[in-house]
């Protein structure tokens, strides 16, 4: 141990899910940006909006809504349970929470290859010949989508360090802090859905 | 405390020296230390700084006569862009807190570091990062960009340079300067020393507390808006582009509803140094510390609403024309605050005139001169003559090289013997001072009078009657690199050769001047406790005795 860091991190976990809740912040505030854009031209064009809100297909999102919610479920409860020591369990309510998120992710796949096939995408020919308000909206959809499963990728990375984590005993009933943030940001992704959802799917 | 200060005493051994599980130049690179971090910080943004001072001299040789002198136009835009970008997001939003927050937060508050060690390390390479992407984006692709630092819409997403490099850097910088501020704001709350209650924290940590919330708060914004630049640029989403729809003026307000808290983020800081340092050099408590503090806060919050005042010939409407100007009025108030406490602090106090001081004065008086030419700005009518003239450069500049420039020189002054452990030369310093006053009024203060007469900024040419003007500030631009070369040679060559420095060269009563120098790798060894309000020069102050 000569020379190794007695570096006394004078952390502890209140720091730690302090530091968490406000990046949590910032990550609203980054998605924040996107609502106010999707608010502005919602007022400017909401006719337009709701015929291209049309074209989303309602039961997907909802589908997607549920997978979401549950999801949420199913990691609040790994914690629980991972605080009661039932590690099984918990690994268990974690790879639930995945194969969730792989099902969103499955269908947004699909979501979006339809409209790739017909051509609707930023840029396209298509799309171009759209109404304005409609170009917007899909523009929305993209980002806005786009961005959320980027988070919901991020997300599913965090739950399988976990895995990995709990197995190899760093994380345990003692000791779980890298467990809560990151179900702290799944409910994060799972909020910002909570609210793409109707702005986008349900406003016809 | 003095015997303590010798680096070869086997007491300690300082940070300097301490090895850690690495050796030699990874000891440096991978290094969690705050301090490392912090100097880290400090010789990276000095490289970049020079790097753009060089770009900004070429840019005012260029303007030293009418027509072409030694760059094409398009150079010129180049060189206008990015060193705007270097400059802005290298080096003054994060500067202050990056190399003085980084070192001396965790030391004022009585922490052994700040809270998420790693996590510092990691935000200087995403800084380093960015940096150098930004550098890059001069050299690689399709040439340097040339949008200015703004990046305003339509042209930044029909520009055929290589905008996306320079959007990248940016977005990168934005998410160092992120964390940088959540690290800080969670060591505020978690760390201080037992004792230290909010209201017996030192006035440089409250500075760097508002700072970390704008931050925190701000930044994400300008980073979602670049990413929406970017995909305006790559699959042409159409949010700002008038013929598929979407609004260049709504960029604007995104744009500015960071960047203008941003500037915040770089003075605050520089307040809260010179606050350090006029008590110090007084030897007396500083005058209004609640004061202080709580025009910090404000500034910090009243700064989220002005950003309208960067719009005012943008076509928005009146009624939020006098609301914006309205509130960029507002923030002078808590400004004038911090103006009065600090002239306050030093009536009547045992003023000793050393460099540090020095820099701190001057940074009051060239505050107040883009202070009171940023109300000049703030007024509605006034504004439309000045707008987009070299009166909002010479305005900027003096705040922010006036400003948080002079504020980081008084900074590097007055810490420099706790960093390094040597003693600069005063004779040398205050030389340097003297050139660095006079070439910073002689290269800015034309501009105000050439801006009034109608000079535009970013023009790389212009009418023959601004040429006395412009060959004063170019004249001015060299005195002052002059005198940078000659600060920064002195600080060079004290880090070496220079006389070693007792724990406490200045009687400073900040925790930092409690411990020796340069610190030690923990910084404390026992944490102290705190029992009384911060600035507290009183007679039982074994530093007086010293």
């Amino acid at each position: 141990m000569a020379g190794q860091i007695p570096h006394t991190e004078q952390t502890d976990s209140e720091a730690g899910k302090l530091g968490m809740w406000i990046f949590l912040f910032t990550e609203l505030f980054l998605f924040g940006g996107l609502f106010l854009v999707y608010a502005v031209f919602r007022a400017k064009y909401s006719a337009e909006f709701h015929t291209g809100a049309a074209e989303l297909n309602a039961l997907i999102g909802t589908l997607n809504t549920v997978f979401l919610l549950v999801s949420s479920m199913t990691i609040a409860m790994s914690l629980t349970a991972i605080q009661k020591n039932k590690l099984n369990l918990a690994l268990l309510l974690i790879t639930v929470t995945i194969l969730l998120a792989a099902l969103f992710m499955m269908n947004k796949y699909f979501e979006w290859s339809h409209k790739f096939h017909y051509k609707l995408y930023p840029g396209s020919e298509v799309m171009r010949n759209l109404p304005h308000g409609e170009i917007l909206f899909f523009g929305l959809y993209y980002m806005m989508t786009g961005l959320h499963a980027v988070h919901v990728l991020v997300g599913m990375i965090l739950l399988s360090v976990n895995l990995f984590k709990i197995r190899s005993g760093k994380v345990t009933s003692s000791n779980f802090l890298l467990l809560e943030n990151s179900a702290l940001y799944w409910h994060l992704v799972d909020i910002i859905w909570i609210f793409i959802f109707p702005l986008l799917y349900l406003i016809t | 405390m003095s015997d303590m200060s010798d680096k070869e005493n086997g007491n300690y051994i300082s940070y300097l020296r301490y090895q850690g599980k690495y050796r030699g130049i990874l000891s440096w690179l991978l290094s969690t230390d705050h301090k490392k971090i912090g100097l880290m910080y400090l010789y990276s943004i000095t490289v970049f700084f020079f790097v753009a001072v060089v770009l900004g001299l070429l840019m005012r040789l260029e303007l030293i006569a009418p027509g072409k002198t030694i760059m094409e136009p398009q150079t010129y835009n180049g060189l206008f862009t990015i060193h705007g970008i270097i400059m802005i997001f290298v080096i003054v939003i994060p500067a202050l807190p990056a190399i003085f927050g980084n070192f001396f937060l965790p030391i004022m508050i009585g922490a052994r570091d700040v809270a998420f060690p790693k996590l510092n390390l990691f935000s200087y390479y995403l800084f380093l990062t960015g940096a150098i992407l930004g550098v890059l984006s001069q050299f690689a692709g399709d040439g340097p960009p040339d949008t200015g630092w703004t990046f305003y819409v339509p042209y930044s997403a029909e520009s055929s340079t290589n905008v996306i490099f320079a959007l990248t850097a940016a977005f990168i910088l934005g998410f160092s300067s992120i964390l940088t501020g959540l690290n800080f704001i969670v060591t505020i709350h978690r760390m201080r020393a037992p004792g230290m209650g909010w209201f017996r924290m030192p006035l440089f940590p409250w500075a760097l507390y508002a700072t970390g919330w704008i931050q925190v708060l701000a930044t994400p914004i300008i980073g979602i808006t670049l990413l929406m630049v970017i995909a305006e640029r790559v699959l042409s989403i159409g949010f700002f582009d008038p013929s598929l729809g979407g609004d260049p003026v709504l960029f604007q307000h995104l744009f500015w509803i960071y960047s203008h808290p941003a500037v915040y983020i770089m003075i605050l800081p520089a307040m809260g140094i010179v606050t350090e340092i006029f008590p110090t050099f007084s030897q007396k408590p500083v005058f209004g510390y609640t004061a202080i503090l709580i025009s910090s806060l404000a500034i910090a919050f009243v700064g989220y609403f002005v950003w309208g005042h960067h719009m005012f010939t943008a076509g928005i409407s009146v009624g939020s024309r006098w609301f914006f100007s309205f509130l960029t009025f507002i923030v002078a108030i808590p400004s004038a605050i911090k103006v009065f406490n600090w002239i306050s602090t030093m009536y009547g106090g045992s003023i000793d005139l050393k460099p540090p001081l020095l820099y701190a004065i001057s940074f009051i008086f060239l505050f107040m001169i883009g202070g009171f030419t940023g109300l000049t700005l703030g007024a509605l009518a006034a504004n439309i003559q000045v707008h987009d003239t070299s009166f909002v450069v010479a305005h900027f500049h003096y705040i922010i090289f006036g400003g948080m420039g002079f504020a980081t020189f008084a900074g590097m002054h007055y810490w420099f013997p706790k960093m390094f452990g040597r003693m600069y030369n005063n004779k040398i310093a205050n030389i340097a001072w003297g050139i660095n006053f006079t070439g910073f009024n002689l290269l800015y203060f034309p501009q105000f009078v050439i801006g009034i007469q109608g000079m535009p900024r970013r023009y790389f040419d212009y009418l023959p009657q601004f040429q006395t003007g412009h060959v004063i500030s170019t004249i001015g631009g060299f005195i002052l690199f002059i005198g940078l070369i000659l600060m920064v040679y002195n600080f060079v060559r004290s880090k070496r050769v220079g006389e070693i420095a007792p724990a406490n060269p200045w009687h400073g009563v900040t925790l930092e001047w409690q411990i020796p120098s340069p610190p030690p790798h923990e910084n404390f060894d026992i944490i102290p406790e705190i029992k009384t309000k911060p600035y507290f020069f009183g007679s039982t102050d074994e530093n007086k005795s010293s």
